[in-house]
């Protein structure tokens, strides 16, 4: 079975002036199911990986193979596809459209997939339902709690049935109490099947993890299994 | 190992938005933000709605000219004689009292030579008669000092032939009017103005008044009460042309004469071609025939008087309108970087993004532009309501300028559309 996500030696510089190498020389393969955390400080790297794995930057050197597809040869019109249906992201900041209802929102990750309006509906309301919010479909934003609202953002990922949810930093903005609901969802989701790729500072999130992988200036410095 | 040719193309299909979808979209944009979105409107609402009300109210300002311009005044000839070539001045000066008949340039069958053209209804001559000095007007012969009902430089006898009372369609209110037998014989005779004959004490006709001009007695056949034209002859004493012929001579550079045709509609200007020569086939030089003027020319004179400095402003405020969606727009790309970022990371293109901003600025435009219109078309028609008038809304100007506001606000988008579409979506999610 083809691994969710390998990364070959890939190295990724920041053309400056001056040019900043973010990732070195970095390998990692992530197999179908796994669960896994990469754990840094702020200024290791961990967000220009976050961007190359959602491909939202590209590499500069090596090889990316997500889903068995090499990135790099894809136009920008399919890695935009890819991103939008292969991968479903999770935020710190939530980033749900303000005006939208929660079932809007959720409907949203759709929309630049050429789903027929009924289906994005039914989808939105299957993922609602799979992340606990059945009761809460019609509620704007403004009115639901904080950890309601990353449940909506996690339905939205979760609306693509995604190879990998990829998760960053998903309890940053949240309390303890609820961040551990919210990582709760995360290991059901897993326990269901979902690849799951989370990006975080913070020890207590990446402990919930299968496998955790430590980043420090730019390169993978080890891996810990759990 | 062989080859890949991208097997996975199958599995990879592009990204795209309907422009169903993204209407919905633009549409979810503009209602969420109400209060913004009305105000930014509001240049483009000025803007389309001055441009309208303009056309607008030029057309029913120009419409009601055409109005003015009525059965009346177009169905109207007036023939003159050529100034330099009038007959009466190689005729010397004075009074002339011989009987004799003498050329005028108006021969003594005006009346039945243009009358005989298909298309005339009645045609006359009239002319003021020249008299030395005031003439003395009254009632009977004996007259005190101090009597006379002169009205000042202007003489108030009128010679007019009997188709003239006819052509200025004159009520006769007493009495008849003189007719062709009068007018051959120099009959004196006379029809008083309605005006005249109150200010003579004259109101009965039973017991054979006579009006005395200079002493000469002419007898009182008829008093009109009202004309349709010309009203001064209500004021004045109207005896027959071949009588002041007969009495003072004919048309001369002071009293000279004119003719008054009416037509049937639509045949004025046919009329004016032809009544010179009918007049005088030897001459026909010798007139110069005025038909009505030509509705059209006046209402686009109208038009382009008004409408040139109007349709600058309109277009002032339409720039300002664009300069205010372009303005908002921009401020919406730069709050709504985050938004971007989320749609490219659900996979939207750069394109789909400019594409969304794009709909969002022109159907704000679009918006403004309808109310504009609306908001126009109800000025006019309501100063059309004040002024009694008739809106007259072309629905060329009218019908397209919703698509002006459309287009201001397709304009508008460009520059903060592109904006958007180059925003990293990388750097717009780590806010």
């Amino acid at each position: 079975m083809t691994p969710v996500i390998s990364l070959e030696r890939i190295s990724h510089t920041y053309a400056g002036p001056p040019p900043v190498t973010a990732l070195h020389d970095v390998s990692l393969v992530v197999e179908r199911g796994e669960y896994l955390a990469i754990v840094g400080p702020s200024g290791s790297g961990k967000s220009t990986l976050l961007n190359v794995i959602g491909l939202l930057d590209q590499v500069t050197i090596g090889r990316y193979l997500l889903d068995g597809v090499n990135v790099a040869t894809l136009s920008d019109a399919e890695r935009a596809a890819m991103r939008g249906g292969r991968i479903g992201f999770v935020f710190q900041a939530f980033h749900l459209l303000p005006y939208r209802s929660a079932l809007e929102n959720v409907m949203l990750a759709q929309l630049y997939r050429s789903a027929p309006r009924k289906a994005r509906l039914a989808a939105a309301r299957e993922s609602l339902r799979k992340v606990g919010l059945q009761h809460r479909m019609e509620a704007m934003p403004t009115h639901l709690s904080g950890g309601e609202r990353q449940r909506v953002a996690i339905a939205r990922a979760l609306a693509n049935h995604p190879q990998l949810l990829l998760c960053d930093e998903p309890t940053g903005n949240l309390d303890s109490a609820t961040a551990g609901t919210i990582l709760d969802l995360l290991d059901e989701l897993n326990n269901e099947g979902q690849t799951v790729l989370t990006i975080t500072h913070d020890p207590l999130v990446a402990d919930r993890a299968q496998r955790l992988v430590a980043i420090r200036d730019g390169r993978l410095t080890d891996e810990v299994g759990s | 190992m062989r080859l890949r040719r991208r097997p996975w193309l199958v599995d990879v299909e592009p990204s795209r938005l309907s422009v169903r979808d993204m209407a919905a979209e633009a549409a979810a944009g503009i209602a969420q933000r109400p209060g913004r979105s009305v105000l930014t409107t509001l240049g483009t609402v000025l803007g389309v709605g001055a441009f309208v009300a303009i056309l607008g109210l030029t057309s029913t300002a120009s419409g009601q000219i055409s109005e003015q311009f009525n059965v009346l005044t177009a169905t109207t000839v007036t023939v003159k004689t050529v100034d330099e070539r009038g007959f009466g001045e190689s005729r010397g000066e004075g009074p002339a009292t011989g009987t004799e008949p003498v050329d005028s340039a108006f021969p003594p069958d005006s009346d039945a030579r243009i009358t005989r053209l298909n298309g005339v209804e009645t045609a006359g001559t009239w002319r003021r008669v020249h008299f030395e000095s005031d003439p003395v007007i009254a009632a009977s012969p004996e007259v005190r000092p101090g009597s006379s009902t002169s009205l000042g430089g202007i003489s108030p006898v009128f010679a007019a032939s009997p188709g003239m009372l006819r052509a200025v369609e004159a009520s006769v209110t007493r009495g008849t009017p003189y007719n062709g037998f009068h007018e051959r014989r120099g009959e004196r005779v006379a029809v008083l103005g309605a005006t005249a004959a109150q200010h003579l004490g004259i109101t009965r006709l039973d017991s054979r008044p006579a009006v005395f001009i200079n002493q000469q007695a002419f007898t009182i056949v008829g008093i009109i009460g009202d004309t349709r034209q010309m009203p001064e002859m209500l004021a004045g004493v109207i005896i027959p042309r071949g009588t002041a012929d007969r009495l003072y001579g004919p048309a001369s550079v002071e009293s000279s004469e004119e003719m008054l045709i009416r037509t049937r509609l639509g045949a004025a200007a046919l009329i004016a071609g032809q009544a010179p020569t009918a007049l005088r086939p030897e001459d026909p030089g010798l007139f110069t025939a005025v038909p009505p003027p030509d509705p059209r020319t006046l209402r686009e004179k109208v038009n382009q008087d008004l409408t040139g400095l109007f349709l600058v402003l309109a277009a002032i405020c339409l720039t300002i309108g664009t300069l205010g969606i372009a303005n908002t727009t921009f401020v919406a790309v730069l709050e709504r970087r985050a938004e971007i970022g989320l749609r490219r990371s659900l996979g939207a293109r750069p394109r789909h993004i400019a594409a969304q901003f794009l709909a969002e600025s022109t159907s704000l435009g679009l918006l403004g532009g309808m109310v504009g219109t609306c908001l126009a078309i109800a000025t006019v028609v309501g100063v059309a309501v004040v002024q009694d008038w008739t809106a007259v809304l072309e629905p060329v100007a009218v019908l397209p300028a919703p698509l002006i506001g459309a287009l201001t606000g397709l304009i508008a988008g460009l520059y903060p559309a592109l904006r958007a579409a180059r925003i990293e979506p990388q750097k717009a999610l780590r806010q």
